[in-house]
């Protein structure tokens, strides 16, 4: 099957400085895909990339097969893309926004396909308010919109999320995933690594340009092993024994990092010579941003 | 909610077409919804520059034999009209767009760089003839205006505009802030269009100011459109029309590279 993305040895410069170095990966057709990665590491420039808005240096990008320079105009008919910042259009009311870029595409009497996405975005009532009205939230849902409107087999959202509060935050989610259901391929770079765990089945990660790590978010969380123990100690607390696997805190209250359950029993046992009793317990296993700083800080 | 996600249609031409179409649609729509500012303000303008300069100069003398000099003026305020409007419209669309961002929406889609080209080139001709239209529908009831030759009058609006929708291409796609394009209006259009012939024959300047109006390519517009009207100019129609084909081909190729490569816009 031919991959929705396959990026192949990307290079962008500016001037001295690389912005990607040699990027390459392949997000297979219906993948719910997490890029992630610092500010500055390079995700927006790979999706601009992608979608046309920038140039590449060296390399090959293609969309559903598709070349983005050479056959520029099937790879964007392939594409939808919600760009970072709350942009629009003031001049128009949410539904010319949204007529007008299904022309873009090509698309006459897309009347219908517009009402169905209004009416899923909680747009309906919003349809002929002019869009300088809405709030930031409704901007949001329209510039998701905008990227469907053709009807797209690959989407990429690009930290859709930032500055959304919690309940629109929730009810996009569950949008995207019907999508992803649906057969699109979501490509998603977002700040907000729970969401990245919770949603993504793959994910890849850029540091300074480059692709540091990339696999499923399974294996990603297997690969740091280790486990985690919040420990709330009478005093005299922690003792020097196990200050080495200190992660958090100190004293009374700590956080030990631990190379696998088995280490659970020998801090038990070294907190019961020291002669220290434990008041509260729990074990974490390492989460995605655990996971991401490990691997930000290799 | 059915997405057909993974059916691709193949583009038909058709697409290619309406792409083309929405975007000059669009940008129609962005004047026209707001015509007080972009076609009446203009019109209101042109009638305060015909009332001061007709009322304070009718008695100069006649530019032309026979050719009064309020009427001398209507053509010239029409035009002056149109070039700057023209110019306006396409010059702001792609500065303010930058600016906020929404040009993705256009730079997103499948348009080619001529559809690009085109679209915001015929809006601006088209904003060009509205003000130019709109100017002499008030004032032709005011003075004299003869029609000698429509159609040279309606190659000239048409070349005017062009070149300026063209020239206003290049300067929204290179001014990033509003004070970069209004240094690109102060210092080249407006002086430009000022010296062009717009209140003024040429011939009724100083041989060294006549010669350097010979450079100056807003002049043969301006000439040529007034040919159109009285059947008399500075130059002949042939020559003018000639000058501004050969700027309005060298702008649009220039113009169309940029766009091709996505100058200031792709980056």
């Amino acid at each position: 099957m031919i991959p929705a993305i396959q990026v192949d040895q990307v290079v962008k410069r500016y001037g001295g400085f690389t912005a990607l170095a040699g990027v390459s990966l392949q997000i297979g057709q219906g993948e719910f895909f997490g890029l992630l990665g610092p500010n500055g590491a390079g995700k927006t420039t790979l999706i601009s990339i992608l979608a046309g808005l920038n140039i590449a240096t060296a390399g090959s990008t293609t969309v559903m097969g598709h070349d983005v320079v050479r056959d520029y105009r099937e790879a964007r008919r392939a594409l939808g893309v919600v760009p970072q910042e709350l942009v629009f259009d003031p001049f128009f009311t949410v539904r010319e926004t949204l007529t007008i870029q299904s022309g873009y595409f090509g698309l006459r009497d897309n009347g219908a396909w517009i009402d169905e996405l209004l009416h899923c975005l909680d747009l309906t009532e919003k349809a002929d308010t002019n869009m300088r009205q809405l709030s930031g939230g409704m901007k949001r849902r329209v510039l998701i919109g905008q990227a469907l409107v053709h009807k797209p087999p690959v989407i990429v959202l690009d930290e859709p999320t930032a500055g959304v509060d919690v309940e629109l935050r929730q009810s996009l989610w569950q949008f995207i995933r019907r999508l992803n259901q649906d057969g699109h391929t979501i490509v998603l770079t977002t700040h907000y690594l729970e969401e990245a765990e919770a949603l993504c089945g793959r994910i890849a990660m850029l540091k300074r340009g480059e692709i540091v790590a990339s696999d499923t978010t399974q294996n990603l969380l297997n690969r740091f092993s280790g486990c985690q123990i919040k420990l709330k100690l009478a005093p005299p607390g922690l003792p020097a024994e196990l200050k080495p696997l200190l992660a958090q805190g100190g004293g009374e209250d700590c956080r030990l990092s631990l190379d696998g359950y088995d280490g659970v029993e020998r801090v038990l046992a070294s907190l019961r010579t020291a002669g220290v009793r434990v008041l509260e317990m729990e074990v974490a296993q390492p989460d995605l941003e655990e996971v991401f700083v490990k691997i930000m800080n290799h | 909610m059915s997405a057909n996600a993974n059916k691709l249609q193949t583009l038909p031409r058709a697409a290619a077409l309406t792409g083309f179409t929405t975007l000059f649609y669009k940008e129609w729509l962005r004047f026209w919804k707001v015509n007080v500012q972009t076609v009446l303000a203009p019109v209101l303008s042109a009638l305060l520059f015909l009332l001061v300069f007709g009322h304070t100069l009718r008695n100069s003398g006649d530019p032309y034999p026979g050719v009064g000099y309020t009427a001398f003026l209507v053509p010239g305020l029409a035009m002056m009209s149109m070039l700057q409007n023209a110019f306006a419209n396409s010059s702001s669309s792609l500065m303010q767009s930058k600016m906020t961002g929404n040009i993705i929406f256009v730079l997103l889609p499948p348009l080619s760089h001529r559809e690009f080209f085109f679209a915001y080139l015929l809006a601006a001709i088209a904003r060009g003839l509205v003000c130019g239209a709109g100017v002499l529908l008030c004032t032709v009831w005011f003075v004299d205006l003869r029609c000698e030759h429509p159609l040279w009058l309606a190659v000239f609006a048409l070349l005017g505009s062009a070149v300026m929708g063209v020239l206003g291409m290049i300067a929204g796609m290179q001014s990033n802030k509003i004070d970069e394009l209004a240094a690109f209006q102060n210092f080249i259009i407006l002086p430009l269009t000022f010296l062009s012939g717009v209140f003024y024959s040429m011939y009724s300047l100083p041989p060294f100011w006549q010669q350097l109006s010979h450079l100056n390519p807003f002049f043969y517009i301006v000439d040529g459109f007034r040919y159109g009207f009285f059947g008399v100019g500075d130059v002949s129609p042939w020559f003018s029309a000639g000058i501004v084909a050969v700027c309005l081909l060298a702008l649009s190729m220039l113009t169309l590279w940029l766009v091709k490569t996505g100058y200031k816009m792709r980056h």
